[in-house]
């Protein structure tokens, strides 16, 4: 998808970015997701790429299975998701709801292990390929060539992000769910159920995942490994923007898309050290501004 | 029932001599591949010793240790077959392991050091990039390393015309390491520096205030288990006589910990157990049938399988199976002696301390 | 028949008991105030009605026995408890705030018409609606609280030391405020406190707690003259 059509530097520089800007928005919708859970219950879900791919599985499925059109098929995984993230939270994460880090964190790798088993289950170990639902072709701009692949990526994220924060700010049910997860005390004695608010926001979180591997899928091929160095780079995003801030996340993804970008048109084999890179800012992320770009410096907890 | 000789119980000399005609017995009637897994399993159980000076006792999560486990491996295939030292020539094998402790000890202080900064959930996705970072990386030098193709080395042989088959030999060597390897760490674990470990894992701000140098213990935490990784990733390599980039995928990294978690964290024997599963687990599970959930049959696939088993464990086992193992016998104990209405012994309090991660005593007292 | 009814209630945490056999009544449309010195049950009493500590004895709530039921339960059936430290929701707004006290009602009109009401009695809500209630002052938190509770439509208010942390003529309008919206909404209001001076004054009925057991009760007016209440509670 990336493509130089001259020599000029400052405009390979400009196309660098852009293309970089698509799988930031990638990266910061799976950042988004991430966020979300870590918010609700602090634990980092090392399962959320795992169950994207998942998503995405579902996706390919009903278009390929049962030659649904893509953007039912869209609709459908998306709703599927959300169900599934609810089930999730219900059965695996509930019974270890106020364990250590620790533990969360093993609960999650297990998920891990279970759901990326299942799609090889399912669905094999042999690279397919997902169709894009965006039209071959690009748009060219002051000698700049914007792939509709891109754009549409861009553009799809965007409205994905425009709506949880619409979601979140503005019904009453976003509202309860804010509430649940900073104040649980005071939220239950107003009659909001938390366990289910927890709930539900696992069900957003795997939704907004699911796009972000739907919208990865045509670029990349599908197997069951193929969202884990997203979910690396989420991860980094996340860190960088902050890791309780959604709006962190959401820039931090995009910065890292960018920066990733950059980093395998100007480094020689980059490409292989894109995730030392992650590591990289992460490690300086998190020693010279701990709280990210976003975050508020306080500590919330001991 | 206190009968003793020499000043052991009897009961516990007993269990020596089983264990100890069990693990002679191993190489010497099981044929040359399972021979093979055992050793890998010793090489296992080394790791996972250092994972739980890491994490079981001082409380760091690392998602990250195959990283160092590559390190050693690499080390002691670069050296003992890829490039000559000038003079020396191939390094011999043998040689390479404690050289592979050393390097990988190295990384892991300069490692450690970041991570003084790092707490709880962040210090495991640093480790979890950590983890994910080596394959890449190794490819990537590939004129150092010899990348995708991996390097290929000559089998080791038993030294001094033994007469054992090369799997026998090295299933001796790597259980004789991981044996040698135990002793300091069962010591560390019982002096002043394993309590300063655990004081700092149970609250930091409590060990800061009794005087425990965080960054000295933490690094040092990371050193010491790097060391163990970089010797177990070395016995790894000799074992395969190959190694390659993929073998240090984060898979790798994930089977330490849960191999941890699984055995019983902060417990002494919980690494030979989980050794033991980590290695044998899948391969059962991957000839057997598997557990079937209803028409769907989960053999082949260890991934569910493991998933599952390790829900299951950290929810009805928090302590591993150790853990589970100790209740055991605390239950069949105090059952036995209701029945010859003695009064009961001390010994729950000292299992209930070694399932709890308190003091690392005997499970089999 | 009481709106409200503890019989015998233990509760505790851990190891450490609280209560030891407490027993109140709360008549519908009254004002009760428990009074008693920190550590003294008072807050755990509370607690035990709302759901949030585990009890062992008998609870009823009009009629039905409510002994610990989740708290978002109890909420629903109509117990606006505002807790110690107020709830406040710090990152929400004044709106978000008083938005959650609705969060179960579906019934739109007369959340509306709560709404217009919960602004006569704080003007200054309507004003300030986005702001972020962290900002606000101790005592306007402390409203924001109870301008909550009211948006639950509640049949018993709960308040767990409103007076905490406040100057003396903040605690004053407080005080006048909730006497106001028992008498003009028929609320019933069950008031803990360690300031007895005012919560005698506003309340019908009173219970002196110490170390888990109620010690004395009766008419507010009567505890007031009462010797030992008068050197104890009220400082005289």
């Amino acid at each position: 998808m990336i493509e130089l059509v001259s020599g000029n530097p400052v405009q390979a520089f400009v196309q660098q970015v852009v293309s970089g800007l698509a799988s930031g928005a990638v990266y910061a919708s799976l950042a988004l997701s991430l966020v979300l859970i870590y918010r609700a219950m602090d634990v980092a879900n090392f399962a959320q790429g795992e169950m994207a791919m998942f998503s995405t599985f579902i996706a390919y499925a009903l278009i390929t299975g049962f030659h649904l059109p893509y953007l039912i098929a869209f609709a459908l995984t998306i709703a599927i998701s959300f169900g599934g993230g609810v089930l999730i939270e219900r059965v695996v994460i509930r019974p270890f709801e106020g364990s250590s880090v620790l533990t969360l964190v093993i609960v999650t790798l297990a998920l891990f292990s279970i759901v990326n088993g299942t799609a090889g289950l399912i669905w094999g170990y042999v690279f397919k390929t997902f169709d894009s639902p965006f039209q071959f072709g690009a748009v060219h701009f002051q000698g700049l060539y914007i792939g509709y692949q891109d754009l549409g990526i861009i553009g799809v994220t965007l409205v994905v992000l425009a709506l949880v924060f619409v979601f979140f700010r503005y019904t009453k049910l976003g509202l309860a769910m804010r509430a649940a997860s900073l104040y649980p005390e005071a939220s239950r004695l107003l009659g909001v159920r938390t366990g289910w608010m927890l709930a539900f926001g696992w069900g957003i979180s795997a939704a907004v995942g699911a796009v972000s591997g739907m919208m990865i899928a045509p670029v990349v091929f599908l197997d069951p490994g193929f969202m884990q160095p997203v979910l690396l780079f989420a991860f980094v995003g996340a860190v960088l923007g902050g890791i309780e801030s959604p709006l962190g996340a959401v820039v931090g993804g995009v910065l890292v898309g960018v920066l990733l970008a950059l980093l395998g048109t100007y480094v020689p084999g980059g490409e292989n050290l894109r995730i030392a890179m992650g590591l990289v800012v992460i490690v300086a992320v998190l020693l010279i501004k701990p709280a990210g770009l976003f975050g508020r410096s306080e500590v919330r907890r001991v | 029932m206190n009968a003793r000789v020499a000043g052991f119980p009897i009961y516990t000399l007993v269990m020596a001599g089983v264990a100890l005609i069990v693990f002679i017995g191993i190489p010497l009637t099981t044929n040359s591949f399972q021979t093979f897994q055992f050793a890998n399993v010793a090489a296992f159980v080394i790791a996972i010793v250092g994972l739980n000076i890491l994490t079981g006792y001082s409380g760091q999560i690392s998602l990250g240790n195959g990283a160092f486990m590559a390190v050693g491996g690499y080390t002691t295939a670069l050296l003992a077959a890829k490039w000559p030292l000038p003079f020396i020539g191939f390094v011999p094998y043998g040689y390479t392991i404690p050289l592979a402790g050393l390097v990988a000890a190295l990384l892991g202080f300069l490692i450690g050091i970041p991570a003084l900064r790092l707490r709880g959930i962040y210090l495991a996705l640093a480790t979890f990039a950590l983890a994910l970072a080596v394959t890449p990386v190794l490819n990537n030098y590939d004129g150092f390393t010899g990348g995708h193709a991996g390097v290929f080395m000559k089998s080791a042989t038993p030294p001094f015309g033994l007469d054992l088959s090369n799997d026998q030999w090295l299933y001796f060597m790597c259980w004789a390491i991981a044996a040698i390897l135990y002793v300091p760490a069962f010591l560390m674990l019982r002096s002043r520096t394993g309590r300063a470990w655990m004081a700092i894992r149970d609250s930091e701000t409590a060990a800061v205030s009794s005087g425990i140098s965080l960054a000295y213990y933490k690094t040092l935490a990371f050193g010491i288990s790097a060391f163990y990784a970089g010797i177990a990733g070395s016995l790894f390599v000799i074992n395969n006589a190959y190694v390659d980039p993929d073998s240090y995928s984060l898979a790798l990294s994930l089977t330490l910990l849960i191999g941890l978690v699984i055995g019983g964290l902060a417990n002494v024997w919980g690494p030979i157990l989980g050794g033991l599963l980590v290695v044998w687990l899948p391969y059962f599970a991957e000839k057997s049938a598997g557990f079937r959930l209803g028409p769907i049959s989960l053999g082949g696939k260890p991934d569910i399988e493991f998933g599952i088993v390790l829900i299951l464990i950290v929810f009805f086992a928090p302590n591993g199976l150790t853990g589970l193992i100790g209740r055991g016998i605390r239950w069949y104990r105090s059952k036995r002696d209701a029945g010859r209405g003695a009064a009961p012994l001390p010994a729950p309090a000292v299992l209930e301390e070694a399932t709890q991660g308190g003091e690392p005593s005997e499970i089999i007292g | 028949m009481a709106l409200l009814e503890l019989t015998e209630v233990h509760a505790g945490y851990g190891a450490i008991k609280a209560l030891h056999g407490v027993s109140v009544s709360v008549e519908p449309g009254s004002i009760v105030a428990i009074l008693g010195a920190n550590g003294a049950g008072k807050t755990t009493t509370l607690r035990s009605i709302s759901g949030m500590v585990k009890s062992a004895g008998r609870i009823t709530f009009d009629g039905k026995e409510i002994t610990n039921h989740k708290p978002e339960d109890i909420a629903r059936r109509g117990i606006a408890h505002v807790p110690e430290g107020r709830g406040t929701l710090a990152q929400l707004t004044v709106w978000e705030n008083l938005q959650m006290g609705a969060y179960v009602r579906r019934d739109r009109r007369r959340v509306k018409q709560d709404y217009d009401r919960v602004m006569e009695y704080f003007p200054w809500m309507g004003r300030r609606r986005d702001q972020v209630a962290a900002l606000l002052s101790g005592g306007e938190q402390q409203m924001l609280a109870i301008g909550r509770a009211l948006m639950m439509a509640p049949r018993l208010l709960l308040l767990d030391e409103p007076s905490l942390g406040l100057a003396p003529i903040v605690i004053r309008e407080i005080f006048e405020i909730v006497g106001t919206i028992s008498k003009e909404q028929d609320l019933t209001v069950l008031i803990v406190e360690q300031n007895a001076n005012l919560a005698l004054r506003a309340a019908q009925r009173a219970y002196v707690l110490e170390v888990g057991r109620v010690v004395l009760e009766g008419p507010a007016a009567e505890l007031a003259r009462h010797e030992s209440v008068r050197k104890s509670y009220l400082g005289q």
